[in-house]
């Protein structure tokens, strides 16, 4: 039976699900603002969403298509700017969880959203890291999205925009990094989060429709499946929240044919 | 920088602005962020009257950096991010750019950007940070050694060194500060003596400006000093930092300014269609920028229909319902 929702709507609310209420949230654009939005109308009333252009916590009554979009100033407990937002980000008292997107991810959730090819003379350019960088850096905790695709999931990024368990093991707390490190990685097919000694990779939740092996063969290392389990389709009611009131306009959602 | 010419000598044209202040090879911090109060106005007048060589710093921009690459003003930049979220997510004319080697960019992320921007306003050599241990963005430079040490390029991109102050290894990123030839801002409000006033988020655009040699300002108003002094905790920047006042409504359009108008998502989404090809961007600039001399033709090309459609609510700062597809 084909799914009754597409690969984006699942994404949102799988990483939504991540959220816990008081968490103090960092979102970019695209699906991290979705997650965001979606798991404060879905069951973490009290999170905090904030932007790192200085918007905090805003109404977010529509979507913001972008982190400078004038929906992320209204409605506010204040407006700031770069430098106060990335004083929450680093904050030791706040559970801060960024959510990014990436081009490439490596094994240890290092991640690329600067270029492909030789970085002067890139074959092609991205947008660049952004404030990933810093929220990988210094926040409490990362949710990466990706499309699970070999091209994507590589042994080593073409550029290392913004650092994840590094080498695995004790090398991310060795190169400087206080606290932090990617907590999952949602993708179209499913969740994968990271061991707890060697910080290595591995299936987590596969979703309803599609097997391990589907996703170990759109991963281009090594992926360890045996622990997989298949997650929780969405409900009817986040479903409905999504598309009513999170994105009527499918801005971000896209087309509704999965 | 007092000018004790007085307060009106200020306020000048566009055309006026970028003649007396902006020069060729300058290096300058563009105000806004991706699609919010871009200074366009200023950038379609550099571009109307052929600047080149310009060396751009910022943190994630946007429109204005988009078509100063484009149209060949541009050799170098500093940033973070470029795109305008999701109409471009990375700037199209920035990217040919960068792919064919027309343009040298140097990465750094927002919090590093913003602390270099800080540091050159506290008038500090440099800055430390605790982003991007091991990571490209402190190991690869993309300026070569041809660049590096000339002008205001810093000999290292970053240098990871160790807290002084703790007995124990703590390694910390030591930043250059960036001190700008020209900040350019576009805010809501402008004193005639130069205070400005900015709504919604300041990005970093106070701390850029105050870091920079030269400042322009453009504004969708410009009020009695007077009226900006009846309640002084809005203000952003105080008059003597300002060179130049110019009156420009509408001058961030098509990005937004928060409580005047939102983001044009049509025109936008027509840039984005014609920039995709060289005749299509050669055409963009020939409409739009070459073949509008001053801030009245370009929104009379724009309409008032979609001046209309993008008009901000007084209550939200944004256009409620806007189709932004």
């Amino acid at each position: 039976m084909a799914p009754a929702y597409t690969d984006k709507e699942m994404m949102a609310l799988v990483a939504g699900r991540f959220v816990k209420n008081g968490d103090v949230l960092f979102a970019g654009t695209g699906l991290s603002m979705l997650a965001a939005t979606v798991a404060k109308r879905i069951h973490a009333p009290q999170a905090v969403v904030f932007f790192e252009t200085g918007g905090i916590d805003p109404a977010l009554a529509e979507l913001p298509l972008a982190v400078a979009d004038p929906r992320v100033m209204t409605g506010t407990c204040m407006n700031s700017g770069l430098l106060d937002a990335f004083s929450l980000l680093v904050h030791r008292r706040l559970r801060t969880i960024a959510f990014l997107g990436a081009a490439q991810i490596d094994p240890y959730g290092n991640i690329n959203s600067t270029c492909l090819g030789d970085y002067r003379r890139p074959r092609v350019r991205f947008p660049g890291c952004g404030g990933a960088c810093d929220a990988a850096s210094q926040a409490f905790g990362v949710i990466i999205f990706m499309q699970q695709e070999k091209k994507r999931f590589v042994e080593k990024v073409d550029y290392l925009s913004s650092v994840g368990w590094l080498r695995g093991a004790d090398s991310r707390r060795q190169a400087g990094y206080a606290r932090g490190g990617p907590m999952a990685v949602v993708t179209n097919l499913g969740v994968m989060k990271f061991e707890e000694e060697s910080k290595r990779m591995y299936l987590s939740e596969y979703y309803p429709g599609v097997t391990p092996t589907q996703v170990a063969e759109n991963t281009g290392f090594a992926l360890d499946v045996s622990r997989a389990k298949e997650s929780a389709p969405p409900s009817p009611e986040e479903l409905a929240i999504l598309r009513r009131d999170v994105d009527p306009q499918r801005l971000i959602l896209g087309p509704m044919a999965a | 920088m007092n000018d004790s010419r007085g307060a009106t000598s200020k306020l000048m044209t566009a055309a006026e602005a970028v003649r007396r202040f902006v020069r060729d090879g300058d290096m300058i911090a563009l105000g806004g962020f991706t699609v919010s109060r871009n200074v366009m106005l200023i950038a379609r007048e550099i571009i109307r009257q052929g600047r080149r060589d310009l060396h751009l710093v910022m943190h994630s921009h946007g429109q204005a950096m988009d078509i100063l690459v484009g149209a060949g003003a541009v050799s170098r930049l500093e940033l973070a991010y470029g795109g305008t979220g999701r109409f471009a997510p990375t700037g199209i004319r920035f990217r040919k750019a960068v792919q064919s080697g027309r343009v040298q960019v140097e990465d750094y992320s927002n919090f590093h950007m913003s602390l270099r921007f800080l540091a050159g306003a506290l008038n500090l050599p440099f800055i430390p940070s605790r982003s991007g241990f091991e990571s490209d963005v402190l190991g690869r430079e993309g300026f070569g050694p041809e660049l590096r040490g000339r002008g205001k390029i810093p000999p290292h991109k970053a240098i990871v060194s160790s807290n002084p102050f703790n007995p124990d290894p703590e390694p910390v990123v030591l930043l250059p500060a960036l001190t700008p030839d020209v900040a350019l801002v576009h805010a809501q409000y402008v004193g005639e003596d130069g205070t400005v006033r900015i709504k919604g988020l300041t990005f970093l655009d106070i701390e850029q400006a105050r870091a920079a040699s030269r400042v322009i300002v453009t504004c969708e108003e410009v009020v009695p000093a007077g009226f900006l002094r009846q309640d002084p905790d809005q203000n952003s920047l105080p008059p003597f930092l300002v060179d130049a006042v110019v009156a420009a409504p509408y001058g961030a359009h098509p990005t937004a300014c928060h409580f005047f108008y939102d983001y044009d998502p049509r025109h936008l989404n027509m840039y984005r269609q014609a920039a995709g090809d060289e005749d299509g961007f050669r055409r963009y600039l020939d409409e739009w920028v070459y073949g509008v001399p001053d801030q009245e033709a370009y929104l009379a090309k724009v309409g008032a229909a979609d001046l209309m459609r993008i008009k901000a609510n007084s209550s939200l700062g944004y256009a409620p319902g806007l189709d932004r597809r």
